[in-house]
C-alpha cells in the first residue's frame, strides 16, 4: 500500500523524438504504398466493395482505415494469435506465417509452446483438470450447454441461485445477480441505475464497456483525469453547484465510475490501483454514487482476494454498485452486480440482460462456484485458495522487481499482477513480440489506439499457476531480449523495495505452501479439432 | 524577422543591424509592424474559453456560496422505491434441476413439458453435443480468459467462423461470445452520428440498443410494411436530391429481423432486397430466431424466401435458440464483416467464447448441416399443425399472432374470454405449470419500443413436440379460458 504513490518515470525525451519520426516514416512509407496500390503498381489486396454495392456511398472513409492498412496490418501476426490448449501457466501457440506481409496467414500445423504471460488467469483457475473442470463435467452431463432463455422467463437454474448466494457472501453484499457476459455486465445495466437527468463521472481511461454503457443511459457524462481525486472533487463541485448544462436544473443522481482498477485505457495497460479510500470521502461528502468495476481486481487483489476493496479495507457497504467479471480471476465467464437487497432487487427487474439474454450456461456457473468455494475455504485442499493468493502476489512482486532490477521502465503499483514495461518505439514493439514468441514467451504488446501513440508497452500478466522457475527463466529471456532491442530506458534506480524481493524472499513466503504446485497439464494440440487449412 | 535574430552564431554588430534596418524596403517594414501589433493584440484579448467565459465580476459563485448550495442538494436514491415485480422477481426463485430440453423438472419435483424457451431443434440434451462440449472441457477448460486479441482466441473459433462461412455460403464470419451483444455491437460499427437507418417497428431490444449506440438518425417503418418503407425511402431520396453533397457521405442502413420474436412473423426480405438496390440502402437482417428455423436447409430467412444471400450485406444471429448454446456471430462478405474484428466493441473488448460453448456449437451446426433440414421441416410442419388447431378448437377463446409455419407464437386473451393484462396471463401461466406445461409471458422493459401494446404469452415449438403434447396444451388453454369465461 505504501507504493502506491510512486510516479510512473516519465518518457524519455530521445525516445519519444525517434518514436515520433519512426511514425512519420511509417506514414510517408504508407501514404508511397496506398499511392502504389492505387496506381496498380502494387498488388491490391485490400477487401473492396462487391460489384453489387459499388454505387452505394461507401461504408468506411478511405483515411479512418490508413493506419490499419499500412501500419497494423504489416504487424499484425503480434495479435490474435490462435492457441491450441488451456490457457494456463504455459501455452501452444499455433504458428502462422505470412506470405505477403500480413494480409493473410498460413498455418503450417506445428505450434510453438511458451509460457503464457498473456492471459488473465490470475488465480490459476484456467485448468482443464481438477476440481473446477469436473464440477463443470458434472454441470454439463445434468444441465447440458445452454438454456435457450432470460432469467426472468424460464432460464433461472438451481445453479444461478448458488452462485449468487456464494457472490454476496464472497464480497461481504447482502445480494449479487450474475449475467453470462463480462462487457454486457457494465454495457447493458448501467442504464437501469442512471438515466437523463444525472450525470455520470467518468475516469478517462475507463474500459470501453462502461464507456458504452455510460452513453446509453442517456445521461451527461463528464469526464476527470486518470485516478485524480482532486480533479474528480472539482468536478463533483461543479456538477453539484451548476447543474445540467442548459436547463441549470439540478441533477438527480451522480455516479461515480472510476477507472476500473488496473483496467485503464482499452486494454488493461497501466497497472495501477484506484484510490479508493479518497474516492469514497469524496462520495460520502458530497452524496454521490459509487459503481466500482473490479474487473480485474477481484480475486487478484487483496489479502483474501476480495478486490480493491479488500486491498485497502474499506467496507464492502461503503460501494454503492460493485461489479465484477469471472472472466480473469475465476477462469469461467461473465460478470455479476452486487450491493444491497434493494440494489440488485431492482436490476433484477430492469437489467437488459436479465429480461432478454440468455442465462448463464450452467458449466461457466459450476466452475465459477467451485473456484468460489476454493477461494472460500470449503472445496479443494485445505488452504488452497490462500496458497493461490499467495502464490499470486509473490509472482507478481517477484516479476516485477526483477524488471526494474533490468532497468525497464516498468509501470505500475508494486502489488498488481499486471506488470506493463514501456517499449515506444512501433518497429521494437512488433520484433520484441516476434522474438519472445520464439524464444517460448507468450507476452502481451500494445500501442496505439490502446494507448497513447508514442506509450507502446509490452504487458505481463502474472498468474498462480506461474512457478518461480518459470519467472526466472522468462527473466533470463527478456534480459536478453531487452538488451539486443535497447529497451533498459530507466534512468532512475529501482524502488527500494525490489531490494530485498530476491529469490530466497519469494521461497520463503511461499515456504508454508510447501505442497508441490500440480503439474499443469497441456495436452497435446492434435486432438480431432480441426486446423485452418493452408 | 531582422530584429529578432538568434546571435549563435551570428556576430551582428550593433551599426550593422541599423544599417539593415535603413536598408529594407519600406513596405517589409510595414508588414513586420502591423504583425506584431496584431500579435500583442491578440495576446490582451479577451478569451473564449467557455470555463473563463463565466468567470467575470460576480459571475462565479464564491466558495461558501458553493458550499451551501452543496449542504442543500438532495440527490434522489440510487434506486426509486418501485414496486418489487413479485411475478418477475417470482422466475428468478423458479430454479430448474434437470436440463431445459423438451421437459423441464422443477426443485418441486415437478416435471412440465416446455412450451417457452427457444430450443426450436430440440439440441439441448442431445448426446452429441454434449460428449463435444466434455471432450472440450477436457481440453481447453472453461474460460477462454482473455478477448481474441490476446491469446484468447482458440483453434475452436478459428473453426468454428470457418465453418459459419461456408454453412451460410459467405466469405467470413465472426464470433461474439453473446446474442445480444452482436447485433447491438454491428450496427454502431457501421452506422455513425450522421448516417439513417431505417428500421422495423417491432424489431427487438438489442436492434434497438445497436440504434442507439450508433448515433444515427432513426427512422421507423410500420411492421412488415414494405409500402411505407418505400414512401419513407422515397421521402429520403428527395431530400438527398436536395443536397447531394451530404447525400454522398450519409450511409444508409435497413435493419430488420429474419423471424421477429416480438410478433413470430416471417419479413418480407424478396421485396426489401428490390427496395434495397432501388434506393441504395444497405440491408442487416437479424436472424437470432430464424437460424435453424427457417429454409429448406436451416439456413434462415435468405433460404426460405429464396434470396442470394450475397445480396444481404449483414447477416447477424444469436445462437442461444437453435444451436443451444451461447454466443453469437455475424457473417457476410469479407469487406463487410471483417471491419468488427478492429472495431465491433462486443469482440474487441471482451472475453471470448469459452472454447467448449464454441465446440458445442460447432457440433451443432455439423448436425444441422447434416440434416439437411430434416428437423427444420418438421419443426415447421408441427408449428403449422398446433397453428392451425390454436386457430380451429380455440376460436373465441385466445387470439394467436404469428405465422402459421413460426415456432414462435404469441398468445393474448380473447376480449369474449376476459382482459389481457400482464397479470392475467402470468396467473395462465401459473395454472399452466399445474397442469404440467411450461409457459412464460414475454417479458419487456419499459423503454423497449418494439413491444406489442398487448402483452402475450411466448410459445415456443421444439421439432419434437409430439400430438399428446401439443393436445394436452391445447386442452388446458381450452379449459382455462372456458373458466375464465364464466366468471
Amino acid at each position: 500500500m505504501a507504493d502506491n504513490d510512486h510516479s510512473e518515470e516519465p518518457t524519455p525525451y530521445i525516445e519519444a523524438i525517434v518514436t515520433y519520426i519512426s511514425y512519420v516514416l511509417l506514414a510517408v512509407f504508407g501514404h508511397i504504398r496506398d499511392f502504389l496500390r492505387n496506381k496498380g503498381f502494387e498488388a491490391n489486396m485490400i477487401a473492396t466493395e462487391p460489384d453489387r454495392t459499388k454505387s452505394f456511398v461507401p461504408l468506411y472513409q478511405n483515411f479512418e482505415s490508413f493506419f490499419t492498412r499500412n501500419l497494423y496490418r504489416r504487424i499484425r501476426d503480434c495479435w490474435n494469435r490462435p492457441i491450441t490448449t488451456c490457457p494456463g501457466a504455459e501455452f501452444e501457440v499455433m504458428d502462422r506465417d505470412s506470405p505477403d506481409y500480413g494480409w493473410t496467414f498460413r498455418y503450417p500445423g506445428s505450434t510453438t509452446r511458451a509460457v503464457n504471460f498473456g492471459s488473465y488467469n490470475y488465480l490459476g483457475f484456467a485448468e482443464s483438470s481438477g476440481y473446477c473442470a469436473d464440477a463443470a463435467v458434472a454441470a454439463t452431463e445434468m444441465y447440458g450447454c445452454g438454456v435457450g432463455s432470460s432469467r426472468t422467463e424460464v432460464g433461472s437454474l438451481n445453479i444461478h441461485t448458488q452462485l449468487e448466494r456464494a457472490m454476496a457472501e464472497y464480497l461481504g453484499t447482502e445480494d449479487a445477480i450474475v449475467f453470462p457476459m463480462g462487457f454486457a455486465t457494465n454495457a447493458l445495466n448501467m442504464a437501469a441505475l442512471v438515466g437523463k437527468g444525472c450525470c455520470i463521472l467518468s475516469d478517462e481511461l475507463n474500459h470501453s464497456s462502461l464507456v458504452l454503457g455510460s452513453r446509453l443511459t442517456g445521461a451527461t457524462i463528464k469526464i476527470f483525469k486518470h485516478n485524480n481525486p482532486a480533479d474528480l472533487e472539482a468536478k463533483l463541485r461543479e456538477a453539484i453547484v451548476y447543474g445540467q448544462a442548459r436547463t441549470r436544473r439540478p441533477f438527480t443522481k451522480i455516479l461515480i465510475v472510476p477507472d476500473a482498477p488496473q483496467v485503464e485505457g482499452v486494454y488493461s495497460m497501466e497497472g495501477s490501483i484506484v484510490r479508493l479510500p479518497e474516492i469514497i470521502a469524496l462520495k460520502k461528502r458530497y452524496q454521490a454514487y459509487l459503481y466500482l468495476d473490479e474487473a480485474h481486481s477481484i480475486g487478484a487483489l487483496g489479502t483474501s482476494g476480495r478486490g480493491v476493496v479488500d486491498y485497502y479495507g474499506c467496507d464492502p457497504r461503503d460501494v454503492d454498485v460493485l461489479m465484477g467479471t469471472f472472466t480473469k480471476s475465476f477462469g469461467g465467464a461473465g460478470g455479476y452486480i452486487a450491493g444491497s437487497s434493494r440494489l440488485v432487487r431492482h436490476v433484477r427487474q430492469s437489467s437488459h440482460s436479465a429480461i432478454y439474454g440468455a442465462s448463464m450456461p450452467a458449466p461457466v456457473a459450476a466452475q465459477i462456484l467451485t473456484a468460489l468455494n476454493i477461494l472460500l475455504g470449503r472445496a479443494g485442499p485445505p488452504d488452497e485458495g490462500k496458497r493461490r493468493l499467495r502464490q499470486l502476489s509473490v509472482n507478481a512482486q517477484y516479476m516485477r522487481a526483477r524488471l526494474h532490477q533490468l532497468g525497464l521502465i516498468v509501470y505500475g503499483d508494486r502489488d498488481s499482477p499486471v506488470v506493463p514495461f514501456m517499449i515506444f518505439m512501433p518497429g521494437k514493439v512488433a520484433a520484441f513480440a516476434r522474438l519472445s514468441l520464439a524464444h517460448g514467451l507468450g507476452i502481451v504488446v500494445v500501442g496505439y489506439p490502446a494507448t497513447p501513440i508514442i506509450e507502446a508497452r509490452a504487458r505481463i500478466c502474472l498468474s498462480a499457476a506461474h512457478s518461480l522457475d518459470m519467472i526466472d527463466r522468462s527473466v533470463q529471456v527478456i534480459d536478453k531480449l531487452s538488451r539486443l532491442l535497447r529497451i533498459r530506458y530507466s534512468r532512475r534506480q529501482p524502488p527500494d523495495w525490489t531490494r530485498d524481493r530476491t529469490r530466497a524472499w519469494a521461497e520463503a513466503q511461499l515456504a508454508e505452501f510447501s505442497r508441490p504446485l500440480a503439474p499443469t497439464h497441456v495436452a497435446s494440440s492434435a486432438n480431432g479439432v480441426a486446423l485452418i487449412g493452408a | 524577422m531582422l530584429i529578432f535574430v538568434a546571435d549563435a552564431d551570428v556576430s551582428w554588430e550593433f551599426s550593422d543591424l541599423i544599417e539593415a534596418i535603413y536598408s529594407a524596403p519600406t513596405y517589409h517594414l510595414v508588414f513586420e509592424g502591423c504583425l506584431i501589433l496584431f500579435i500583442v493584440g491578440l495576446l490582451f484579448q479577451h478569451s473564449f474559453l467557455p470555463s473563463k467565459r463565466r468567470g467575470g465580476s460576480g459571475d462565479r459563485l464564491s466558495k461558501a456560496e458553493e458550499d451551501q448550495l452543496i449542504a442543500e442538494w438532495q440527490p434522489e436514491p440510487l434506486v426509486s422505491g418501485d414496486p418489487a415485480d413479485e411475478a418477475l422477481l417470482a422466475s428468478y426463485q423458479r430454479c430448474a434441476t434437470s436440463q431445459v430440453g423438451r421437459s423441464v423438472t422443477y426443485s418441486d419435483g415437478r416435471t412440465l413439458v416446455n412450451f417457452a424457451t427457444g430450443n426450436f431443434l430440440d439440441f439441448i440434451g442431445e448426446a452429441r453435443i454434449r460428449d463435444r462440449a466434455l471432450a472440450s472441457l477436457r481440453h481447453y477448460g472453461v474460460g477462454s480468459c482473455g478477448p481474441r486479441g490476446f491469446y484468447g482466441t482458440m483453434d475452436v473459433h478459428l473453426h468454428l467462423e470457418e465453418q459459419l462461412a461456408k454453412f451460410y455460403g459467405c466469405e467470413e464470419a465472426v464470433l461474439y461470445s453473446y446474442g445480444f451483444s452482436t447485433i447491438a455491437s454491428a450496427i454502431p460499427s457501421y452506422a455513425k452520428r450522421h448516417d439513417i437507418i431505417f428500421a422495423d417497428e417491432r424489431c427487438c431490444f438489442a436492434i434497438q440498443q445497436g440504434l442507439e449506440a450508433s448515433r444515427s438518425k432513426i427512422i421507423r417503418f410500420r411492421h412488415n410494411d414494405t409500402a411505407h418503407l418505400e414512401e419513407l425511402l422515397q421521402r429520403q431520396a428527395e431530400h438527398d436530391r436536395r443536397n447531394p453533397k451530404k447525400a454522398r457521405v450519409t450511409r444508409k442502413f435497413i435493419v430488420v429481423e429474419g423471424l421477429y420474436v416480438n410478433c413470430g412473423d416471417i419479413c418480407p426480405l424478396g421485396e426489401l432486397v428490390k427496395l434495397k438496390y432501388k434506393y441504395k440502402v444497405r440491408l442487416f437482417v437479424e436472424e437470432s430466431a430464424s437460424l435453424g428455423t427457417l429454409g429448406a436447409t436451416g439456413r434462415g430467412i435468405c433460404e426460405e424466401a429464396g434470396v442470394s444471400v450475397q445480396d444481404v450485406d449483414l447477416i447477424a444471429a444469436g445462437i442461444e435458440n437453435a444451436l443451444a448454446t451461447q454466443g453469437g456471430f455475424v457473417v457476410g462478405t469479407k469487406y463487410v464483416v471483417d471491419h468488427q474484428r478492429l472495431s465491433g466493441l462486443g469482440y474487441c473488448f471482451s472475453a471470448s467464447l469459452p472454447p467448449m460453448l464454441a465446440a458445442a456449437a460447432s457440433e451443432a451446426l455439423t448436425m444441422v448441416d447434416e440434416m439437411r433440414g430434416e428437423r427444420t421441416a418438421r419443426l415447421k410442419s408441427v408449428s403449422d399443425r398446433l397453428h392451425q388447431r390454436l386457430l380451429a378448437e380455440l376460436d373465441n377463446l385466445w387470439s394467436v399472432e404469428g405465422a402459421p409455419m413460426s415456432p414462435i407464437k404469441h398468445l393474448r386473451l380473447h376480449r369474449c374470454t376476459g382482459e389481457n393484462s400482464l397479470p392475467a396471463l402470468e396467473a395462465a401461466c401459473a395454472a399452466a405449470a399445474d397442469a404440467g406445461l411450461l409457459l412464460t409471458v414475454a417479458r419487456y422493459v419499459a423503454q423497449d419500443l418494439g413491444q406489442p401494446a398487448q402483452p402475450s404469452i411466448r410459445l415456443s415449438v421444439n421439432c419434437n413436440h409430439s400430438d399428446s403434447e401439443i393436445g394436452s396444451l391445447l386442452d388446458f388453454l381450452k379449459s382455462y379460458a372456458t373458466g375464465l369465461a364464466k366468471k
